[in-house]
């Protein structure tokens, strides 16, 4: 599938050399990775809390995290790096997440076409199977998957 | 209005408006996403501050909690690396629900880059 001419997407080579940006700040990090998902750890820091009172984080870097999880999912579907912009994401915040503990967010590519990627994908903290968000979205790019 | 320690992470500066608040993001290192352009995330991140901003402003003096249910984020064209404004509106303002809009822009008001909607639970205290 992937393109000779074209390095083959890794995410763990990728978020290891990347330079600071926004994914760094929030404190992103590879976690684990398959043919078409990947998955990302949010780690809890104080700076990214929304709701004082309770410690719970903001909505935003959760948002963030699962933008780049199912970003790598499009690039390990297509097998390698192509720069493509968002258009589309929707979280439904299922519950607040725990005050303390690190947000893994799971991003999968369940359709490439030639200019669009679908994806999905879910956030927990600890037990996938107490989800704390749920996303759906889509990607394009501008010069073509393939 | 306080904002909370997520805002400051994002460098947001929050204006009184008469309607609802107006947040400017400046463009700095840490909202970067690929070079050059903002983070479709610090982007998403603006917009649910700024639909936050604008409903606590509708609430007024009510004593309320809101927890956010979803949110849709469009994004319509890259962020440049300039300051990006954002703004709420709240749609409707309902006894345990609130649907409110928020809109992202660079130069003009009239072209957005980022739209978002967001659907909120709304904890009256008695």
């Amino acid at each position: 599938m992937a393109d000779p001419a074209y390095p083959v997407f890794d995410p763990e080579r990728f978020f290891a050399m990347r330079f600071g940006g926004h994914g760094g700040d929030l404190g992103i990090e590879y976690v684990s990775h398959g043919e078409d998902w990947a998955e990302l750890a949010l780690p809890y820091h104080e700076r990214l809390i929304g709701d004082p009172d309770s410690g719970v984080l903001a909505s935003g870097p959760i948002l963030s995290l699962m933008d780049m999880a199912t970003s790598c999912g499009v690039w390990l579907k297509l097998g390698t790096f192509n720069p493509h912009a968002t258009l589309d994401l929707r979280i439904d915040y299922l519950r607040p997440a725990t005050p303390g503990k690190t947000v893994i967010g799971r991003g999968q590519c369940y359709r490439l076409t030639r200019s669009i990627a679908f994806v999905r994908g879910q956030a927990h903290d600890g037990d996938p199977d107490d989800p704390l968000a749920h996303v759906a979205g889509t990607f394009m790019s501008p010069g073509g998957y393939r | 209005m306080s904002l909370p320690p997520y805002a400051a992470f994002l460098g947001l500066i929050e204006e009184p408006g008469e309607t609802a608040p107006l947040y400017l993001l400046p463009f700095t290192i840490g909202v970067t996403g690929r070079p050059g352009f903002l983070h479709g995330g610090a982007l998403g991140g603006l917009l649910e501050m700024a639909a936050i901003g604008a409903l606590k402003q509708a609430l007024g003096a009510v004593e309320a909690r809101i927890k956010p249910i979803n949110v849709t984020v469009d994004y319509m064209r890259g962020g440049r690396d300039k300051p990006t404004y954002a703004r709420g509106t709240v749609t409707r303002l309902g006894n345990r629900i609130a649907n409110v809009e928020a809109f992202a822009w660079q130069d003009e008001p009239e072209r957005p880059i980022a739209a978002a909607r967001m659907n909120f639970l709304i904890l009256r205290q008695e």
